[in-house]
């Protein structure tokens, strides 16, 4: 463990004060309320936990949120990648103002986001209107939902993969045109399957923060129970009603889904240097 | 994450390789700026896709990011002119609004300052000395960005709410943490903890420890290595930091949702005070506080770009 970690000698002074209120900082703001929510889960039996999570509100709630954030992290992943293409492989008139809107679902407040979102889907916004005339309703659906993740999730798999599309070795491509290989076969069969790590890590971020999210997402979901209420949201419905113990199983059920996916991310990312020889 | 570090190089190694004239006619032109002459490498078709192809993917990019992005922005502030300058300033000079105003510079103020010190203190431990477990250490401060904004403030419910572990404790002796400012404080400082630290570690492992290693043995003191050495070093990391960190103060939502209680004119942030006008149906005044919000969004974003240019004109030219 960390706290019996010796310093290498270094003559550099103050290892041990800093180290002492880092992990003093740590515990205080971080160890001691995440270990609070598993205190409070471990409170319950296992038949009660089993209970809460697998009632009928809560796992649509679950479905919801995880199902419509994997469907929003697929769309992430496809427009991702196009965007990532048009904005290095290519130069158009605005490219450097493009690339810098990736950013703004990073920067904008959730709760801005989802207003926005939703009076631009409204029935009567500007994009609401014309939809709602083809027959399709997106704000208070879980349609709505899907779009503000869409929205949220953007910015992880062009970031993500920016970098590395950048970096990616010319000669590679060109030896394979050399060789003989179409325009189509190399970009399939050459340069995405090296950008593979890179789109996972992405499609694994926009994924895990799509569950997590909230202030984007309350604003255009409609909170319908069992149709369109996501996860984060019943959990401060309980709170509300002073139900603690469903609060926090609901909670510690999304926390190990966010650990799982870490954890995952990790393992792409060693998997990623493996397999990629440093040039 | 390498992400944050890849941001810092992403936009100014951008390297394109197809005519600019070809797909010109394909973009929607929305104020465009000026194409500044770029290396273009003297590579030719092997590397490029033929131009309907390309036209097409440009299209679709700008598209999406047109409709998906740049739209909910323009929203904000259509909606908050929507009936007039006058209306708008109005909607900012209520004594609710400028209460909420208040109290997230005030929330700011603290949190950014607190994870400031920790930042530099985490640091400093982590990149200047060796020792076991110091990924996962990295881990653990990282851990606030994949935990959702909601459980973030749920854990602070916890612990200091009426039937949390230290309520009972806190009504005795009537300390009022959930529901105030404290707990709004609290909420913040663990949403944003990662940032600063995030942005010093990379560049400080990456400086090495020599230069501090000469100053003491020239005889300063330890703060005297790091204000004259080391902080000149990190300034512009410092400050990368320090932006990110403070722009998710003011805009956090979930977490702070949770602990604040909404009490009209006390406990409202300017996130908060935009749901609740907004399912008040005033939808100037609620438009009109997103407005500051998404405003201090687009200043932030100009700012990181300028530091980014910054921290890689700082950058040792890398030789990997």
């Amino acid at each position: 463990m960390v706290s019996t970690a010796v310093a290498r000698r270094s003559t550099l002074p103050g290892f041990g004060l800093t180290m002492g209120l880092t992990l003093t900082w740590l515990s205080v703001i971080i160890l001691i309320p995440l270990g609070a929510l598993f205190l409070k889960t471990s409170e319950l039996s296992l038949d009660q936990f089993w209970n809460i999570v697998t009632s009928r509100r809560t796992l649509n709630a679950l479905k919801i949120s995880f199902g419509l954030s994997f469907a929003a992290a697929c769309v992430n992943l496809v427009m991702g990648t196009i965007i990532v293409w048009a904005l290095v492989r290519y130069r158009f008139p605005g490219r450097r103002l493009f690339d810098a809107i990736v950013d703004i679902p990073f920067a904008l407040p959730t709760a801005v986001a989802g207003v926005a979102l939703t009076q631009l889907f409204a029935q009567k916004g500007w994009l609401g209107a014309p939809l709602a005339e083809l027959g399709i309703k997106v704000a208070f659906t879980p349609i709505g939902i899907f779009i503000a993740m869409v929205f949220i999730g953007i910015p992880f798999v062009v970031r993500t993969v920016q970098p590395v599309l950048i970096d990616l070795d010319p000669e590679i491509e060109e030896a394979a045109a050399s060789l003989g290989a179409n325009r189509w076969h190399t970009v399939f069969r050459v340069i995405l399957p090296s950008l593979i790590p890179a789109l996972l890590t992405g499609f694994a971020l926009a994924f895990a923060r799509a569950i997590g999210e909230y202030g984007s997402v309350i604003f255009i979901a409609g909170n319908l129970p069992n149709v369109s209420e996501i996860a984060p949201l019943l959990i401060v419905i309980r709170l509300s009603e002073f139900r603690y113990a469903d609060a926090t199983a609901i909670a510690v059920v999304m926390l190990v889904a966010s650990f799982l996916i870490i954890f995952l991310i990790n393992r792409l990312q060693r998997w990623a240097q493996a397999r990629i020889p440093v040039h | 994450m390498s992400m944050q570090t890849g941001l810092a190089t992403s936009t100014t190694q951008l390297r394109s390789y197809a005519p600019a004239t070809d797909v010109s006619v394909a973009a929607p032109a929305p104020r465009l700026e000026i194409v500044r002459a770029e290396p273009v490498a003297a590579r030719q078709n092997p590397r490029t896709e033929p131009g309907p192809i390309r036209l097409i993917i440009i299209a679709l990019a700008i598209t999406f990011l047109s409709v998906f992005v740049v739209l909910p922005l323009v929203v904000v502030f259509a909606s908050a002119f929507s009936k007039g300058v006058v209306a708008y300033f109005a909607a900012l000079a209520e004594p609710e609004a400028l209460a909420a105003i208040k109290l997230t510079l005030l929330i700011a103020a603290i949190s950014v300052t607190l994870n400031l010190v920790f930042g530099v203190v985490a640091a400093w431990a982590i990149s200047k000395f060796e020792f076991a477990g110091k990924t996962f250490l990295i881990t653990l401060i990282d851990l606030p960005f994949s935990v959702s904004p909601v459980i973030s403030g749920l854990v602070f419910v916890l612990l200091f709410g009426a039937q949390g572990y230290f309520g009972s404790w806190l009504q005795a002796h009537n300390v009022h943490i959930l529901f105030a400012v404290p707990g709004i404080a609290l909420a913040t400082i663990f949403v944003t903890f990662p940032f600063v630290a995030r942005a010093l570690i990379p560049l400080m492992q990456e400086q090495g420890t020599q230069e501090e290693e000469a100053a003491i043995s020239l005889g300063a003191s330890g703060l005297q290595t790091f204000f004259r050495v080391t902080l000149p070093n990190i300034k512009w990391g410092l400050l990368y930091g320090v932006l990110l960190c403070n722009a998710r103060a003011m805009g956090e939502f979930g977490a702070v949702s949770v602990v604040s209680g909404h009490i009209r004119g006390e406990t409202n942030t300017m996130p908060l005070l935009v749901e609740i006008l907004y399912n008040e149906y005033q939808f100037v005044a609620s438009f009109a506080i997103a407005s500051l919000l998404a405003m201090l969004a687009l200043i932030t974003l100009v700012a990181k770009t300028v530091l980014e240019r910054r921290l890689d004109e700082a950058e040792v030219p890398d030789g990997d």
